[in-house]
């Protein structure tokens, strides 16, 4: 679904991607971890189209479509959905509002007519227990007050919502208590199917004690540096990222 | 599940609006009687003559008028207010034919107007409704429900029928709370004025429907100088809305209305404004000039006023809906929503004047600016020495959309005792580009996220908002926003 060839990209000047080439197929759940800085988060605003970066090169296709060409909004539209890291607040827009809005968005490109209020409100029940958020979540604001913990599985509600084809989870577990992170794995396995795929980024080993990954991937400096199945990222948690740097700069 | 489906109409309008622009341009070809251009004393008393007033109402326009002469345009708003040449305006305009009271039916071509811009003139079957008094240009054209009100003893009608059927009333409020002394364009509105509403709620009456004035300029040319007044007795209550549109024009056009109102004992008063008038094109060509005296007196002890309004509209806004508590324990409140777009100006806020003990007030004022536009709140918070135990709270609010626009705020605070309390926050944000990326990832435009958030922002003063209104208004400032943003 997902193939991205010799991707690089900068923000302000400052090349951050050099040369990124992945590839993510139906089903897959995909790993990327790294040191801090090495442009794992960037990755995730250059799929989505984050608008504060600019592409210097290469392609991504998705689903056969040129993803780079797309609007942010489109690219959603045709299942791509990132977990922000630092989810936003958006003060006064209620939840059922703002869903409301993004999912018949959706509908509208696809040509489909906007839900009922009553269908809708069934489909936000249903999904809001995926992740056990409770029914007040419905007339909050965006976000607003919501604590660490809380605005993660608001993400991951997001997500069970609009049904996406790949999601990127950018550092989903940053700042989640051990109870928390079961809650959003456990939404984040639910939610996973043999047509959909997830591309996991994290600094830790804990979160893949919960969402397996099929590969992992180690990012350092902008490149892809090093691809391996599930046992990399238990060597990572125990030896850290020095010996793949030390590997990686003496080939420079 | 009903208070869930609220917020989703109002987005689904907004998506819809989005596409819209100022949908309430056009223009009525219908016979219209418009006298020559010019003002003077002559005009005066023809204007008095056409509406075949009483003596005192012609002498009380004539006082006005030359007190008008010796006034100068206050200059003192943040807006740029031309150099108006008041030669150049005509003061009266009426659709022939359709003077209230004259035609049993109303003109086809008045009521597809009303139609179109969604005002009923029709009264329709149901048991709960909206009385409309609906105003072109000069002459107000037609109010509903007038004998379902009258069986309460509730006066709605136009304000120069009010001079005719209730002239011992009128003469008893008229220039009351804004006399025409007050300024510049109230002593021109009082020399002038056309039409307007006359509300009278008796007492212990609770007005059973919205009342609404829907204020429509058509005419080319002319100024429009509404005059409204709204008299609560002893424990009377009433939910009073205004809203008003005029066609695109490359010149400007004038609005300088009057709206009086007295709030007795234990009455309550609940004024909301939607105000659309035309904002001028992107450019800033065109507009209209909306310069307008607005004040309560809450009289009553434990009286209240509240002020609702969403401002949209004009060229150039310069209003200060306010309250003077005279009343012990009265309470006086001013929600408002200023959104200004490409070149438009506004000045607007309120004054809150305690004069009664323990009397309390909030102010919660939203400014919004967009393209190269100024936004500013002007506002006064006044405790005379002997009002003991009053409370104020303001709290005023700024969003910038562009770095090209400005915003600013003018509060001023007297407090003449220390057993009374006075709080003011004040905060300026701009939209944030974060926030505009998360709806975009979730498949929002940012036109539509726009939308939301500066909703969003508005809401407190929104909920305040009686539900047709509140739509409507919601719609409205993502429709004025358009081609802010990208």
């Amino acid at each position: 679904m997902l193939v991205i060839k010799d991707l690089q990209a900068s923000i302000e000047d400052k090349q951050i991607l050099k040369g990124i080439n992945l590839t993510v197929k139906p089903g897959e759940v995909h790993a990327i971890m790294g040191p801090n800085g090495s442009g794992k988060s960037t990755l995730s605003a250059v799929l989505t189209g984050n608008p504060a970066y600019t592409v210097t090169g290469g392609s991504v296709e998705f689903y056969g479509k040129d993803l780079l060409a797309l609007s942010p909004e489109d690219r959603a539209h045709e299942g791509l959905f990132l977990s922000f890291q630092y989810p936003v607040e958006i003060p006064g827009v209620s939840m059922v509002n703002f869903m409301r809005t993004a999912l018949n968005e959706k509908r509208k490109y696809f040509g489909q007519e906007p839900l009922s209020a009553a269908d809708f409100l069934k489909i936000m029940r249903e999904k809001r227990t995926i992740v056990q958020l409770d029914n007040k979540l419905a007339s909050r604001a965006v976000n607003e007050g919501f604590s660490g913990g809380e605005k993660k599985r608001n993400e991951i509600f997001q997500m069970a919502m609009l049904e996406p084809k790949l999601s990127i989870l950018d550092e989903t577990d940053s700042g989640l208590d051990i109870d928390a992170l079961r809650i959003v794995a456990s939404g984040v396995n639910t939610l996973k199917s043999k047509d959909n795929a997830t591309i996991v980024i994290t600094h830790y080993q804990r979160l893949l004690d919960y969402i397996k990954p099929d590969f992992v991937h180690v990012l350092y400096k902008g490149r892809i540096v090093m691809s391996a199945g599930p046992e990399l990222a238990l060597e990572l948690e125990d030896k850290g990222y020095d010996w793949i740097k030390e590997q990686v700069d003496s080939q420079q | 599940m009903k208070e869930n489906e609220k917020p989703d109409k109002g987005n689904q309008i907004i998506e819809e609006a989005a596409q819209a622009e100022y949908k309430y341009g056009f223009v009525t070809d219908i016979e219209t009687e418009v006298i020559p251009k010019g003002l003077d004393e002559d005009v005066v008393r023809r204007i008095s003559a056409l509406k075949g007033e009483p003596e005192w109402l012609l002498d009380f326009r004539l006082k006005a008028y030359r007190h008008w002469l010796t006034l100068k345009a206050p200059t003192w708003g943040h807006v740029h207010v031309p150099e108006i040449d008041y030669q150049d305006i005509s003061y009266y305009a009426a659709p022939r034919h359709n003077k209230q009271g004259e035609a049993k039916e109303i003109d086809p071509e008045l009521k597809k107007t009303f139609d179109k811009l969604g005002i009923p003139l029709e009264e329709q079957m149901r048991l709960s409704g909206m009385a409309v008094d609906a105003v072109m240009d000069s002459v107000s054209v037609k109010t509903t429900y007038r004998e379902r009100l009258a069986e309460l003893g509730v006066i709605f009608c136009s304000i120069s029928e009010a001079v005719k059927d209730y002239p011992d009333l009128v003469r008893k409020y008229l220039g009351k709370v804004v006399p025409y002394t007050d300024n510049f364009y109230a002593a021109l509105n009082s020399a002038v004025f056309s039409d307007g509403s006359f509300v009278y709620i008796p007492k212990g009456v609770r007005c059973p429907m919205e009342l609404s004035t829907y204020f429509r300029i058509n005419a080319a040319q002319t100024g429009q100088f509404e005059r409204t007044l709204i008299v609560a007795d002893d424990d009377a209550y009433v939910s009073y809305l205004e809203g008003c549109t005029a066609p695109m024009r490359d010149e400007n056009q004038l609005h300088a209305a009057i709206v009086e109102i007295i709030v007795e004992d234990r009455a309550e008063v609940k004024y909301s404004t939607v105000q659309n008038w035309y904002p001028g094109d992107k450019d800033g060509k065109g507009g209209i000039y909306n310069l307008v005296t607005k004040r309560g007196l809450c009289r009553g002890d434990h009286s209240k006023l509240s002020w609702t309004q969403v401002e949209t509209g004009s060229a150039i806004t310069w209003k200060y809906p306010s309250c003077v508590l005279k009343g012990d324990n009265s309470v006086g409140e001013f929600y408002s929503v200023a959104l200004t777009n490409n070149w438009q100006e506004a000045d607007t806020g309120t004054k809150m004047i305690h004069l009664g003990k323990n009397s309390t007030s909030t102010i919660v004022s939203k400014g919004i600016s967009a393209g190269h536009s100024q936004n500013s709140y002007r506002g006064m918070v006044k405790i005379a020495p002997k009002a003991t135990g009053c409370r104020n709270f303001t709290q005023c609010d700024s969003l910038l959309l562009s770095d090209t626009s400005g915003a600013h705020t003018f509060p001023v605070i007297e407090v003449g005792n220390d057993t009374s309390v006075v709080e003011h926050e004040a905060t300026t944000s701009k939209i944030n580009e974060d926030q505009i990326f998360y709806c975009n990832q979730r498949g929002i435009s940012t036109e539509d996220a726009v939308g939301l958030i500066v909703n969003g922002y508005a809401k407190e003063v929104m909920a305040k908002l009686p539900m047709e209104f509140a739509v409507e208004a919601q719609k409205l400032l993502s429709v004025s926003l358009e081609g802010s943003v990208g």
